[in-house]
């Protein structure tokens, strides 16, 4: 019970702190925008050909990709200032203290989680600013929030187990860089199948491309089926493995 | 003994080959101020960090605050208050939200704790700077925060880690009188680690020195002074002949021929110092200026505690 009131407590603080110094998540909700605008604007036209369609039509493909990309870089974001904030004296004042000792943890999981919707929201905007139209049902968009709540969660917890990893905050800030890339090697861009073999075959099997797959099936209003479990398993796989990690790193 | 605040027996620590701490022993009666004192590098910060539950000791038998520290740490936590050596306050929040931060991981409910956080903004000076983020604080007012954050739980033993390293001379003494107030008014038990050793002279009852791992003395300030031998009387000159004439025969310890001072060693008797100067009297020298020190704690830090040159 003290564990959740006292992780309520820390995400509290992490709001605050949000509300106060907004610029980290502008910065990285800025990175997804600029992607987006490149490949509607500048790649879309021969993009939308590629897949059988027009420039509306690559949107369409594209801004499921690109709304994961986005829990990428907020990801980095996360890294930093969790990384940051272990170099203040207040980590030491709270592990000192008689408190649930994962709340500081999970206060920082929850304040990300939070930035990293208030990121994506500003994506889907751009998106729809530019001509997306979603065929999505009330149903589809809760299951839409539901994948990207999932799959955030993992990602963040992954972040914060990179950031206790690294010894700097520079190096926090280039730990999570690889996955900005995991889009690309997946279905974020283009279709795997039009990938050379081995490529093709990480693009259909990284945690990534069933996340996608599901956003891209829920955005058109079909339904998601496989690579809906898939994705939750992987989302669990990699929560946990997170967790784990960051536990025993902030333990230490 | 039940009532100490801490009792340490045998309290090692090495990180690989180098030890750190290689057998400290320590008993500090409750109510009282005890310092800690030791060059960089001695290993006092360890010692808190161990003392605080921070970091496991290797061996050793420790109870803090009336709890066995490896097996209840949690009953450790919930008794003591840390105040590190680095500002533990959060400076994107206000110091008034710093305290009901505090009063909120305490469980204090929301009107005590925002009654606990009135209170300590007004006892350390911070009612006017409460609305404020913490990062625009003066050292010396994140450092009343700090402690102002450490007594929201209303700790009876509280570890103050060089509490005033780079603060000026005022805010020093503001911080002294705020330590001295806790240990009269409220009863606290403050273990005090720090560099000044002006700063424990003042405020402790007790003091240890620690070097290289192990406390090479302990006892109440005057106790340590008498250890060491350190009195000594400087005389400076008025004129160069006199000081040319007499000064190969004062026995003097140390001499400075540019600006025509000696230093004598004196154990402090008005005797030998009035030999001394009835001596210069007939000698017919002219002496400009005459002071006598008393040995202090930086004679008895520098003969006690030998650490490499870094």
């Amino acid at each position: 019970m003290n564990a959740v009131v006292d992780s309520v407590t820390m995400l509290r603080r992490q709001v605050k702190h949000i509300w106060r110094y907004p610029t980290l998540i502008i910065t990285f909700a800025a990175v997804p925008v600029v992607f987006l605008l490149l490949f509607v604007f500048v790649l879309g036209g021969t993009m939308g050909v590629g897949i059988g369609g027009d420039r509306a039509a690559y949107t369409g493909y594209l801004t499921p990709g690109i709304l994961i990309m986005t829990v990428a870089a907020a990801a980095q974001g996360t890294a930093i200032s969790v990384a940051t904030d272990m170099t203040e004296g207040i980590i030491a004042r709270f592990k000192t203290m008689a408190i649930a000792r994962v709340s500081v943890l999970t206060g920082h999981v929850l304040g990300a989680m939070v930035q990293t919707f208030i990121a994506m929201a500003v994506v889907l905007l751009a998106a729809l600013l530019i001509g997306f139209r979603p065929a999505a049902s009330v149903l589809d968009w809760l299951g839409v929030a539901a994948v990207l709540a999932m799959f955030t969660f993992a990602i963040t917890w992954l972040a914060v187990a990179l950031a206790l990893m690294s010894k700097s905050v520079a190096t926090a800030s280039n730990l999570p860089m690889p996955l900005m890339m995991l889009p690309f090697l997946g279905s974020g861009f283009v279709p795997p199948e039009s990938m050379p073999a081995g490529l093709r075959w990480f693009a259909e099997n990284q945690p990534f491309t069933p996340v996608i797959e599901s956003l891209r099936a829920l955005l058109d209003g079909r339904a998601p089926g496989a690579s809906l479990a898939q994705a939750a398993v992987w989302s669990a796989v990699i929560a946990l493995t997170g967790y784990l990690l960051a536990r025993r790193l902030y333990n230490r | 003994m039940a009532d100490a605040a801490i009792s340490v027996t045998g309290l090692r620590k090495a990180y690989g080959p180098h030890r750190v701490l290689d057998g400290i022993d320590l008993t500090i009666p409750q109510g009282t101020i005890f310092s800690l004192l030791g060059p960089n590098g001695a290993g006092k910060t360890t010692t808190v960090q161990i003392l605080s539950t921070l970091i496991k000791a290797d061996a050793g038998e420790i109870r803090v605050a009336g709890h066995d520290l490896a097996a209840e740490p949690d009953k450790v936590r919930a008794a003591i208050g840390v105040t590190g050596q680095f500002s533990a306050v959060d400076g994107f929040l206000t110091g008034e939200e710093n305290l009901r931060l505090m009063a909120d991981l305490l469980h204090l409910g929301r009107a005590r704790g925002r009654a606990r956080a009135r209170d300590l903004l007004k006892r350390f000076g911070l009612t006017e700077a409460a609305g404020k983020p913490a990062a625009t604080y003066s050292g010396g007012m994140r450092r009343r925060l700090d402690l102002a954050m450490t007594m929201v739980g209303t700790p009876r033993l509280i570890f103050l880690d060089e509490p005033t390293t780079g603060l000026d001379p005022r805010s020093r003494r503001t911080m002294w009188q705020i330590v001295r107030d806790l240990v009269e008014q409220d009863g606290v038990t403050i273990f005090l680690t720090t560099q000044y050793l002006e700063e424990a002279d003042e405020l402790a009852g007790r003091i240890a020195l620690l070097s290289q791992g192990g406390l090479v003395a302990e006892g109440t300030p005057d106790e340590l002074k008498r250890l060491v031998p350190g009195g000594r009387v400087v005389v400076r000159f008025a004129d160069a002949d006199g000081y040319r004439r007499v000064v190969p025969h004062l026995g003097a310890s140390s001499r400075n021929d540019a600006t025509l001072t000696a230093q004598i060693p004196n154990e402090g008797g008005v005797r030998t110092l009035k030999k001394l100067l009835d001596w210069l009297d007939d000698q017919a020298v002219e002496v400009a200026e005459l002071t006598v020190h008393s040995p202090d704690l930086d004679d008895v830090f520098l003969t006690l505690t030998k650490e490499p040159a870094r």
